[in-house]
């Protein structure tokens, strides 16, 4: 640039053009105005981050208070004692559990008295907060005869409703009388708060128990689909391990350069952004219209996540492959080692911290996928129980985590979004163990060369 | 005898044989291992893999081969006349396995003995009742040509799992014997393990391959099976999406362009949050950050990208839905009616893409050389300045790639979309209205009992076929742009 394609610099303009300043301590206005673009600059960067971040903590506040509801339930705990006469006068009746019910109250009653608690209500009322606990009862004491006449203490689920009033789901405001719960419930499930006859527990059943039906939220736990997922990532390990190594070395040790390696490695970096959905296709249309294995197995299910993991496996593996420096390679060779044996027995053992690393990110993501399951018929309420056996739990149908998950939000009723809620503070925890598992190994065995 | 004794019984043979080959090589070279050309442990494992290699591939094919041949001879036993009105050969096919499958589990539980299973030609009301009491699931009512049929099955693959049990194992002794005869002192078994191993590698690599080619097909067969079923031009050109799975879909309308509207808006909603957002922090940490807060903020931005898009979908219809309806819907501007629409999606999915948005923009303003930021700088040019003038206009064809390969990734997400969006496939203008796309309907399509021969059902593989074309184009441009840049500076 020349100083003849500048534009004069005549005193003579007009006023508000940009005044030269004579002093190096006044600013003129062109410094000043790049000034605040550079700090308006800078300040939208800080802002970008500070939205992300933002974002992240939104969520991370969401999971936590909507899912942690899921791990308690409310209970009402009753004791008494019931007579060999009065089982028999129960047995006697017509409606027998209509006369546990009665017992049930009436023992209810006397323990609010005991309390100082005086407050009236009647069958209708205990039906809505615990359902039916004639039934309950009754079964409990044909079974265990011997218990007759001695005191025994009742933990009963309390109704989803109820549930939610405890854990705020619920409140007076947003409520409506119905056959399910009314106004007046709610003062009396307060004074059995305060006489510590309803309590939360901790929610065991959510940890262990297997999809319940779309009646019984409270039932609904997530132990199946944790089965379902566990066996599901044991075919994805045996198999994506091994195969994906095996193509990364061929890749980065052998394959010659020619048109077909360039294929395949463009076929494999094709394959890692093809969309999860299109892996649930090949699976459906593969494996199970075309091979005929069964539908809604973990063992499909492990099959098409394996496809979908392997670009990701290879990717990683072949850096750490690339990452062994050629002098252990030469000096294996220098030694009479072939180079099958240089590869073998030295560069993939050093390789190898690298390439757990890579698998275990690979699992992560596998056993966060939920869109391919679906299409492979691992839906939430296939996952009615735990597998018999080994055998059973590869191709016995199941679903999966973050499938259940799915189901549980695709569910009208709201007591099963704080179930879905759960289940992802479940996911999230074994995410979050996966990803400090890689980190830990990255750090205490990878080598800087 | 079952797969499983089969796989043991060859997997022995390969044991001995690694066994007797290396004596048989220690013997030859008279027990000084130095004259041998390779290490015992080769001869060994050069007979085991001999042995199991080639009985394998047998066992697979076979597999793989039985059932077609096996169709093919049972679907030529059921007469016409067993294929009652409303049904299909295909349907009664799968009756003859059920009761076949039925049968099997009957005998194996000592319910029923084989002789009887195989032999009965009276009573079928007495089989079906017997069946159903053993906790079989078969139809109704057992017709005589389905049993008939089932009988046949059940024979017929006997035989043939006998045959490829007797064949498996003949291959795996002969692979065994043959590598023991060509075992001797001069024999070069570390060569040959290795070529194995080579090929063995190979075919690893070729897995890619494979599964791109079963992608491929499984979409082109059934696509091609839904166009004969549905004009191809109604499929493009249709507007209107409105399946009717009554009547096998035939007063269906199967319009691709309102889910395609619905993919592309969701995709520029959540491009519109993602790339000014992750190219604001991209910028940020690689040029005014320092070390201290690139090593928090880098990490904690990253976390978006490892949650599992279920995550965002729940987020999106329990969050972020109720909470832009609470601003916009009727208690608020009143131009939004339900918490699931194209805005709810399309800002979650926007939050799920900024760390995929930043870290690939980082990378490719960090390969952008020192040089020519102190070039700028030298001239007097301030930091946004520099990042304006020179270090933008040199990473756009890098961060053009980035932008596609997010769009990609926003085209192809499917949770977000079909939590948050909605189910009502529209062709509108505003954001704040239930819309959906094109992975919600293959969703929707084909999850529960879907019937492959309906063209409700078939029409996900066309729409498969579209997301993969679409989606394969993004990323074969972007990367196209992305390696063509870096070549710039190398």
């Amino acid at each position: 640039m020349t100083d003849t394609n500048l534009p004069p610099l005549t005193s003579g303009a007009s006023s508000d053009a940009p005044v030269k300043s004579k002093s190096l301590y006044a600013l003129d206005d062109l410094t000043r105005r790049r000034n605040a673009s550079e700090t308006r600059f800078k300040a939208y960067g800080i802002g970008a981050i500070a939205i992300g971040l933002f974002f992240l903590i939104v969520l991370a506040v969401s999971i936590v208070s909507e899912g942690l509801p899921a791990f308690t339930k409310t209970v009402v705990n009753v004791n008494f004692t019931l007579t060999q006469e009065q089982f028999d006068a129960a047995e006697s009746q017509l409606f027998k559990t209509k006369a546990y019910e009665q017992i049930f109250i009436g023992a209810l009653q006397g323990q609010l008295e005991e309390r100082g608690v005086n407050v009236p209500f009647d069958a209708a009322a205990i039906e809505r907060i615990v359902g039916k606990p004639g039934g309950t009862i009754r079964a409990y004491f044909q079974s265990n005869p011997d218990n007759l006449g001695e005191p025994a203490g009742f933990e009963l689920a309390a109704s989803s409703r109820v549930d939610g009033y405890m854990n705020g789901r619920v409140t007076r405001e947003n409520m409506t009388d119905s056959r399910f719960l009314q106004a007046s419930d709610l003062d009396l499930v307060d004074n059995l708060v305060e006489a510590g006859v309803i309590t939360n527990v901790f929610n065991w059943n959510f940890i262990t128990g297997a999809d319940s039906g779309v009646d019984n939220p409270g039932g609904a736990g997530i132990g199946a689909s944790v089965v379902g997922s566990f066996f599901m990532m044991l075919v994805v390990l045996f198999l994506s391990l091994p195969i994906g190594v095996a193509a990364s070395i061929y890749l980065e040790e052998f394959a010659p350069q020619n048109r077909f390696t360039d294929m395949i490695e463009v076929n494999i970096s094709n394959l890692a952004a093809v969309p999860s959905i299109v892996f649930g296709i090949l699976g459906l249309a593969v494996f199970i219209q075309f091979m005929h294995l069964p539908q809604s197995a973990p063992l499909v299910g492990g099959l098409v996540l394996t496809l979908m993991t392997l670009p990701t496996i290879i990717i990683s593996t072949r850096a750490s492959l690339k990452a062994v420096p050629p002098s252990i390679r030469d000096a294996a060779l220098g030694v009479g080692a072939s180079k099958m044996q240089a590869i073998f027995h030295h560069v993939l053992p050093l390789a190898m911290p690298g390439i757990l690393t890579g698998t275990i990110i690979g699992l992560a993501q596998a056993l966060g996928e939920t869109a391919p399951l679906l299409l492979i018929g691992m839906v939430g309420f296939v996952a009615r129980g735990y597998p018999e056996g080994i055998v059973a739990g590869f191709t016995d149908p199941n679903s999966a985590m973050p499938a259940q998950i799915y189901t549980w939000a695709a569910r009208a009723d709201y007591a099963f979004y704080e179930k879905a809620w759960g289940g992802i503070i479940v996911l999230l925890v074994f995410l979050l163990t996966m990803n400090v598992l890689a980190v830990i190994l990255r750090r205490r065995f990878e080598r800087r060369w | 005898m079952s797969l499983f004794w089969l796989i043991v019984i060859v997997l022995a043979i390969a044991l001995v044989g690694y066994v007797v080959g290396r004596a048989r090589a220690l013997a030859s070279a008279g027990g000084d291992m130095r004259l041998l050309h390779s290490l015992p442990s080769y001869y060994g494992s050069n007979v085991a893999m001999k042995a199991a290699v080639p009985a394998f591939l047998i066992l697979v094919v076979w597999l793989l081969a039985q059932p077609f041949y096996v169709d093919s001879r049972i679907s030529g036993m059921i007469p016409q006349s067993a294929i009652s009105e409303g049904s299909s050969l295909g349907l009664v096919m799968a009756e003859v396995r059920r009761a076949a499958q039925g049968l099997d589990n009957v005998v194996a539980s000592g319910q029923m003995t084989e002789d009887f299973a195989r032999n009965a030609r009276a009573d079928f009301n007495d089989i079906t009742a017997r069946l159903k009491d053993a906790g079989q699931i078969v139809t109704s009512q057992i017709t005589q040509p389905v049993m008939r049929a089932a009988q046949a099955y059940r024979v017929v693959v006997s035989t043939g799992n006998l045959i490829m049990s007797i064949v498996v194992i003949l291959a795996a002794i002969a692979g065994a014997l043959l590598a023991l005869r060509e075992t001797n002192v001069d024999f070069r078994a570390r060569n040959t393990v290795e070529k194995g191993i080579r090929v063995a590698l190979f075919s690893a690599a070729l897995i890619a391959v494979l599964t791109t080619l079963g992608i491929v097909l499984s979409l082109v067969f059934n696509t091609v099976e839904f166009f004969r079923l549905y004009p191809a031009m109604d499929f493009f050109f249709g507007l209107t999406w409105s399946p009717s799975f009554s009547g096998r879909g035939g007063s269906s309308e199967l319009g691709i362009l309102p889910l395609l509207w619905g993919t592309f808006y969701i995709s520029i909603v959540a491009l519109a949050v993602a790339v000014p957002i992750g190219l604001f922090a991209a910028v940020y940490l690689s040029e005014y950050a320092g070390p201290k807060v690139r090593a928090v903020a880098k990490p904690l931005l990253e976390i978006l990208a490892g949650i599992p898009t279920i995550v965002y979908g729940l987020f999106a219809l329990l969050t972020v839905g109720p909470m832009l309806l609470s601003v916009f819907g009727d208690g608020g501007l009143g131009i939004m009616k339900a918490g699931t629409a194209v805005m709810t999606a399309g800002l979650v999915m926007g939050v799920m893409l900024i760390p995929f948005v930043s870290s690939l923009s980082d990378d490719i303003i960090n390969a952008v050389p020192q040089a020519m930021r102190d070039g700028s700088y030298g001239l007097g040019a301030t930091r946004s300045e520099t990042v304006k003038k020179v270090i933008l206009p040199a990473a756009l064809p890098g961060i053009v790639g980035a932008i596609l390969l997010a769009a990609s990734r926003a085209i192809g997400e499917t949770m977000i979309v079909v939590l948050g969006a909605g189910a009502a496939a529209r062709l509108s203008l505003n954001p704040f209205e239930a819309m959906t796309t094109v992975t919600a309907k293959i969703v929707s399509q084909l999850t529960g009992d879907a019937d492959f021969a309906s063209p409700v059902a078939l029409v996900a593989f066309a729409l498969g076929m579209t997301l993969f074309v679409v989606t394969l184009g993004l990323n074969i441009v972007a990367l196209y742009i992305v390696r063509k840049y870096r070549e710039q500076y190398d």
